[in-house]
Order: structure tokens, then sequence, then C-alpha cells
């Protein structure tokens, strides 16, 4: 199977990419690829137009902003896992990236398509929604930050307009009691359901049509998760309470 | 792009996928493809040096960039590349459909990681599939190549 046949743009500016983005009918964004290659590869994405943000240069920097760490768009996965800015200020970034897939996806995957990609059953937008972050969003009306609370709309669907690109995303420092707890049938996949802790703060994945933050006494109030052939509705209610009460007594 | 230290054009249409265009235009077949969505493993290149999967990008982001197959990986056709050596010396293959990948996927392992403990090899072979072998003789292999290095 391959993917359907498309223009494909690779802009050398933030600028020119915002332009294309604004001015092409049914066009997407390429960072990674490591889950718009997939779509396309199954045609479930056919997009008419490809604008590839690769080849835009100093659009890779991990810097300190606003008490936070800001990771721009084309930091690879596995670059932010090693950063010691994020280890020493956001340490839940780097540990929640080691769930995230597998090395080999991760030297490719970035960050920030992670986020916008907005897949419920994924580590990083829970952990965005946890830590109360914030992602960067350039259009041709300018810039704005949409916090992470009202960036996730449903399922693979953010608050970025089409023709917006999101240039970078912002965790604030946290050093406090965190961390992350999931349940996969096998290393490496989509999680059947996950938790992440940030101080009192408890963010729930995999178990709504977008990451939800929940009590943690009493996390899987409202809570009413889809079926599938990995876990019924009832087992991922199980594992949501059984990990947070795992994440909270440590 | 280079492939295997060689200039060499690019598709001319940019659906074409690297794993694709590696196999049918250059006739490089030992890149194999299973699964086209990057859950097998078996595709596994290095580009500029560090193993991703060919299905999942496209020929024309490799323009200016270093690919290395499994073809390029010894230094000549007289001798096997430690690596491979060490999956020939443990037995590391049966079918050798998943075995390019692997090796690709090895050499970046251990470039990241001379000394691999058990869980980091565990971990860098997590994203491969093989078939056959059951891994062990595979977590032996790499075991062989760090030693060898
Ligand atoms: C085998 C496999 C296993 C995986 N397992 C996991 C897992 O366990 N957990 C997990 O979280 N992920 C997993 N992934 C997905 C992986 O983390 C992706 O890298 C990530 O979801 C998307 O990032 P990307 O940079 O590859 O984005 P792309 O694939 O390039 O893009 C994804 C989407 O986001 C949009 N987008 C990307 N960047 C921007 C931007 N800057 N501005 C606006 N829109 C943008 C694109 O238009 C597209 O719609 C897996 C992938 C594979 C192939
Ligand atoms: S063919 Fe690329 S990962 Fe399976
Ligand atoms: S040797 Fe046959 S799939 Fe691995």
């Amino acid at each position: 199977m391959k993917p359907a046949p498309f223009e494909y743009h690779a802009p050398t500016s933030v600028d020119e990419a915002v332009r294309l983005l604004g001015m092409l009918e049914d066009a997407k964004v390429l960072a990674g690829g490591q889950s718009l290659v997939p779509l396309l590869n199954f045609r479930l994405a056919r997009p008419a137009h490809v604008v590839d943000i690769n080849g835009i240069p100093a659009l890779d920097r991990i810097y300190e902003r606003d008490g936070g760490v800001a990771v721009q768009a084309l930091v690879r996965q596995s670059d932010a896992q090693r950063s010691e800015l994020l280890q020493k200020l956001c340490p839940l970034v780097p540990e929640a990236l080691k769930h995230v897939a597998h090395q080999v996806i991760r030297n490719r995957g970035t960050v920030v398509g992670s986020i916008a990609h907005a897949d419920p059953a994924a580590e990083l937008p829970a952990v965005i929604l946890a830590l109360q972050g914030s992602v960067r969003a350039l259009g041709p009306g300018g810039t704005r930050d949409i916090p992470a609370e009202s960036f996730f709309m449903g399922v693979l669907e953010s608050a970025l307009a089409p023709d917006e690109l999101a240039v970078e995303v912002w965790f604030p420092a946290f050093t406090g009691p965190h961390g992350l707890r999931e349940e996969s049938r096998r290393h490496g996949d989509y999680a059947m359901a996950g938790v992440v802790r940030a101080g009192d703060r408890l963010a729930l994945f995999g178990v709504a049509p977008t990451p939800v933050t929940a009590d943690p006494n009493e996390p899987t109030r409202d809570l009413q998760p889809s079926a599938d052939l990995e876990a019924t509705p009832g087992f991922r209610k199980h594992l949501i309470t059984a990990m947070t009460r795992e994440l909270f007594a440590a | 792009m280079r492939v295997n230290g060689i200039a060499s054009p690019l598709p001319e249409d940019p659906r074409t996928l690297l794993s694709d265009h590696l196999r049918h235009q250059l006739r490089l077949t030992g890149t194999h493809v299973g699964c086209e969505h990057g859950v097998c493993g078996c595709c596994t290149v290095l580009l500029d040096g560090k193993p991703v999967r060919s299905c999942l990008l496209l020929a024309v982001q490799a323009a200016d960039h270093d690919v290395t197959t499994i073809e390029g990986l010894a230094p000549d056709t007289a001798a096997l590349h430690p690596i491979q050596q060490a999956f020939h010396e443990a037995h590391a293959l049966q079918c050798g459909f998943c075995t390019p990948g692997f090796v690709l996927a090895v050499k970046g392992l251990l470039d990241e990681h001379p000394d691999p403990t058990d869980e980091q090899i565990q971990e860098g072979i997590s994203g491969n599939l093989c078939r056959c072998t059951g891994y062990a003789n595979i977590r032996k292999a790499v075991r062989l190549a760090a030693a060898a290095r």
C-alpha cells in the first residue's frame, strides 16, 4: 500500500511554512512522519499537499523560558529524552518518553508532532496536560499560546487551525513527586490505559477521546472508556484505579 | 542523497517511500519490507548514522543526507561487519527476513551504548519483530558484537 499522490513542499523558514499552510487547500504538516506516513501508506489520510518542515533550520532547540522548558518543532523524541535541561527541570518528560514507541521511532518522531497528533492513547499529550504546559502556534494572524487544557478536542483533533504551525511546546519546570504508569500488551505499544502524576495533578490516557484530568482519590468517576480487542471498559477502569493508587503511594 | 557513500538521484514522484526507492530503483533489496507502518522494523536503515524506518520516510526527504543500507555496512565484499559476523556466529537468524533490520538497529544501539546492559539490549531490539528465532540468539549476538568492538 502506498500514499495517494500529493504535492510536496519543503519550506526553509517558519514564515514560508505558515504562508504555504494559509495558501494551500488541504495541506498537512509533515514532521517526524511516524504517525502521518503510516496514515498516508494506508491511505487513511490523502492530503493534496504535504508541507515538510524538516528542512527549516534552527527549529530544533530545547531552551529555558518563562520558568519552564520550550521544545521546538524539530526536536526528535530521542534528543529530548537525553536533554539535560529537561532532565533537570522537567524530569517527567524524559521519563515519559521511554514509553513512547521504540528508540528507532523516537530517532525520527518529534515531541511537538506527538502532541499535535493528539492521539488519546499517547503519553506526551497526557504529560503536557498534567504539567499544565502549552502549545505555541504560529498562523497568518500571528502567534498564540494554547494551554494544554484547551488543546485536545477529540480523537486526533487539536485546537490548531489548518493554517497554523505548532512551533514549540512549553512545559513548566516541575521537580515535585511525579511519574507515569501504563499497561500495554506489548512493550512499546500504545497503552490500553495510562496515568500521569505531576504533584497533586493526575492525567489519564487511553480511556477517553482525549487525555483527561481526574481526581486522584476517585480517578474513574464519570469515566466511560471504550472496548476493543485488547481491553474491556471495566478492565481499563480497574487499571486506572490500580495504577493511580501505585503512583500516589510513592 | 548518498546511498552507501554513492551520490544517487532522487525519485520523481515525491510519494515514493525510501524503502521502495531503495528496493525498486536502486535494486538494494537487502532492505526488507514487512508492514509499511513502522511496526516490524525490517526496513530499518541508517540516516546520517542513526537507525530509522525507511517505510516511514519519503525518499525525497533523504536529499542531502547519507543513507546506509545493509549492503553498505561491511567494509568490503570479503569481510562481514562485526555485527553481521556476530549474528552469523551466534546463529541469530533462521529465515533471515528480519535480519537486515535487526543488524542496523543493533548498530544504532551499540553506537549509543558500546557496552549495553541486558536491559538496554532488550530495549534496543524491542522495536524489531522476528518470527523465527525467539530472540535468545539475537541477544547473544548483540553481546558478542559488543565484546568484539
Ligand atoms: C510502531 C510505532 C509505535 C508507536 N508507539 C507510540 C507510543 O507508544 N506512544 C506514542 O505516543 N506514540 C507512538 N507512536 C507515534 C510516534 O510517537 C510519533 O512520532 C508521533 O505520534 C508523531 O510525531 P511525528 O513527529 O512523527 O509527527 P508526524 O507523523 O509528522 O505528524 C503527525 C500529525 O501531527 C501533525 N503535526 C506534526 N507536527 C506538527 C507541527 N509542528 N505543527 C502542526 N501540526 C503538526 C501532522 O500534520 C500530522 O497530522 C508510534 C509510532 C510507530 C510507528
Ligand atoms: S516495513 Fe517498515 S517497519 Fe515494517
Ligand atoms: S529469522 Fe525469520 S523472522 Fe527473524
